[in-house]
């Protein structure tokens, strides 16, 4: 992963700290809402794909509602794209029986099923990431404490985040010096790159050792207090429960289907 | 080998869930029991070293390309199993949440595929029995090498368990495995070598350093984590079992979406037999392989065996896939059963 990737997870930690109608909503609430969706969607026949589209309305509603670059979450898709491409790929080169035509063509089940998948791909990872991008770590933190994830596990996650870009702008430095003071920087030796890493593993204790120091100085007794609201409000009911009922009528009923007509008329 | 939840259905995204979470709460458990203060930074940051590492890449000697650092041994190393498992999870967490690798539902097949592997079975079993206490000797080298592979090897066999028991992708089971095995061969030995690289520096140089990861382990002698682990192989193996039965019509629960989804199908059951004979034919798209002929004969006991209530695409791998699976799961905790005794014997 290179540093590009970092500036984008940069942006990200951005975006879960806006305040807007999405961010406000408690963190349980599209935790378990994102949950039902990704299940809901995962759940249906290998070879639907009309019925799958209706479900882009949750991650688009929640882009619209968490002001989030619509651009933004697309790259981050396409990054992610390429192991349900891989695998999905050979659906068409096994499964050749034709299941519909549309007008001259015939379509292979094969292509039909990785249609499936490349839809199931898009909708499932575009809404993790808004989740995470209008929701931010620490509100997702403290959410799953409340849903009776371990404190240590919730801690632990918290503490990553937090020292991940301290951490990884320790390795670039060392990266960026040793660039500066060789000539083929590309590729370590074996050697090179034990004592290199190492080194960083070294400093990255010793930094640990400093933040515990300083952390038991101002008290800590092993668990980190988040600002949160006292109880879920109406509107996290409201959005859980809507959401929950929509995905329940799209799972029944194919709503594309029933749309237009035209979709599934060569479908069957 | 991070999974995707485009890949996995439900019933297998969930069991996992369920076993992963598990294992957090008793991970979580055991790290507290050493009321150690100052393990909980120290978690923290080697997850972020973790990825930090993941930036710097190494020659790998003879060949063009590179590799880095994958994580979960090197942790199991510096913090213990329980200690280990936690960091590795929360990293999976972030990197599904911001990276987008891996995804949510298959979140708990990720955890299990990279923390369970590295941390409950290659450690103890294999690293510790070789290395011993040495570092940067050449057992320790063999101990991190075979440590990594064997890891690797059984997380990448894991992946292919877990999305041939989803039934999403049509590869065939023994086309998959002769994809992601040696694949994940090479990639072990790469972290191997890494681990041990790191390992050896540090103990050079500032030997101190891993002895707070001897203070963190826990008495070895303990047979709970072992017994947990034997437990999940356990529900795979049923659980595994189960859904491969289902692809008979009076299978489980879940396949009823299959059942649901095939009257949209039903128009081309007549062509089964053709379909399968070009499967058959398909199949040998990797000629290659020795797999070929396994196939070529499993096909029409799959003609014969499972006749046209089935759904009609099932590829021909899938009941051999069953078997095959089921037997090499058998034989995975056969041989924890035996690692175990050999630890007791040991101990």
């Amino acid at each position: 992963m290179g540093l590009g990737q970092w500036l984008e997870i940069g942006r990200m930690d951005e975006l879960g700290r806006l305040d807007t109608p999405a961010h406000r909503l408690d963190a349980r609430a599209k935790v378990i809402t994102t949950i039902v969706f990704i299940v809901v969607v995962m759940s249906f026949p290998r070879y639907e794909v009309s019925a799958l589209t209706p479900f882009f309305l949750y991650p688009f509603a929640l882009i619209a509602l968490g002001r989030i670059p619509p651009g933004y979450i697309l790259r981050k898709i396409l990054l992610a794209a390429p192991f349900a491409l891989v695998v999905g790929m050979f659906n068409p080169l096994l499964d050749h029986q034709v299941i519909a035509s549309v007008g001259v063509w015939s379509i292979s089940g094969g292509w039909l099923s990785f249609a499936s998948i490349m839809l199931r791909f898009v909708l499932t990872v575009s809404a993790a990431l808004t989740l995470i991008a209008c929701t931010g770590i620490y509100r997702l933190g403290a959410g799953l404490e409340r849903m009776c994830m371990p404190r240590v596990f919730v801690v632990q996650l918290l503490f990553l985040y937090r020292y991940l870009f301290v951490i990884v702008d320790e390795g670039a430095r060392m990266m960026r010096s040793l660039e500066l003071r060789s000539a083929r920087p590309s590729s370590l030796r074996l050697r090179v790159y034990g004592s290199l890493v190492g080194h960083l593993l070294l400093r990255s204790m010793a930094r640990a050792d400093r933040v515990y120091r300083a952390m038991a100085a101002r008290g800590f007794d092993g668990k980190i207090r988040a600002l949160h609201r006292a109880s879920f409000q109406w509107t996290d009911w409201a959005f859980t429960g809507g959401w929950t009922a929509f995905f329940a009528i799209a799972r029944m009923w194919n709503l594309a289907d029933a749309l237009g007509r035209i979709l599934a008329g060569g479908g069957s | 080998m991070h999974m995707a939840d485009a890949l996995i259905n439900p019933a297998v995204g969930g069991t996992m869930w369920l076993v992963t979470a598990g294992l957090i709460a008793y991970c979580a458990r055991k790290v507290k029991q050493t009321m150690n203060d100052r393990l909980v930074p120290m978690m923290g940051v080697l997850g972020a070293f973790i990825f930090a590492a993941m930036m710097i890449n190494f020659s790998i000697p003879g060949t063009g390309s590179s590799g880095h650092l994958g994580g979960g041994l090197i942790l199991t190393i510096l913090l213990g199993p329980y200690a280990a498992f936690l960091v590795i999870s929360s990293v999976l967490v972030v990197q599904a949440f911001f990276f987008a690798d891996g995804g949510l539902l298959a979140l708990g097949c990720n955890i299990f595929n990279l923390g369970f592997f590295p941390a409950f079975i290659a450690y103890p079993f294999i690293y510790r029995v070789i290395a011993r206490d040495e570092y940067g000797t050449l057992r320790a080298w063999i101990a991190a090498i075979v440590a990594a592979v064997v890891g690797l090897q059984l997380g990448a066999f894991g992946v292919v368990l877990e999305t041939k028991a989803s039934g999403i992708s049509e590869l065939p089971f023994s086309a998959f495995v002769l994809l992601m095995q040696p694949i994940h061969l090479a990639i072990g030995i790469v972290e191997g070598l890494a681990t041990a690289a790191v390992v050896a520096f540090v103990a050079h140089a500032r030997p101190e350093a891993l002895f707070p990861a001897q203070a963190v382990v826990e008495p070895r002698n303990s047979m709970r984590p072992v017994l947990i682990g034997l437990l999940i192989a356990t529900v795979i193996v049923g659980g595994a079992a189960s859904w491969f039965a289902s692809t008979h019509p009076d299978g489980l629960e879940w396949s009823i979406a299959k059942v649901s989804g095939k009257e949209e199908v039903s128009g081309t059951e007549d062509n089964l037999h053709k379909g399968l004979g070009q499967l058959q034919e398909k199949t040998a798209f990797l000629p290659d392989y020795g797999f070929k002929s396994t196939e070529t004969e499993a096909a029409p006991a799959e003609q014969t065996a499972a006749e046209p209530e089935q759904w009609p695409t099932i590829s021909a791998g899938t009941s051999v896939s069953g078997i095959v699976g089921g037997l090499i799961t058998l034989g995975l905790t056969v041989l924890i059963g035996f690692a175990l005794k050999a630890r007791r014997a040991g101990v």
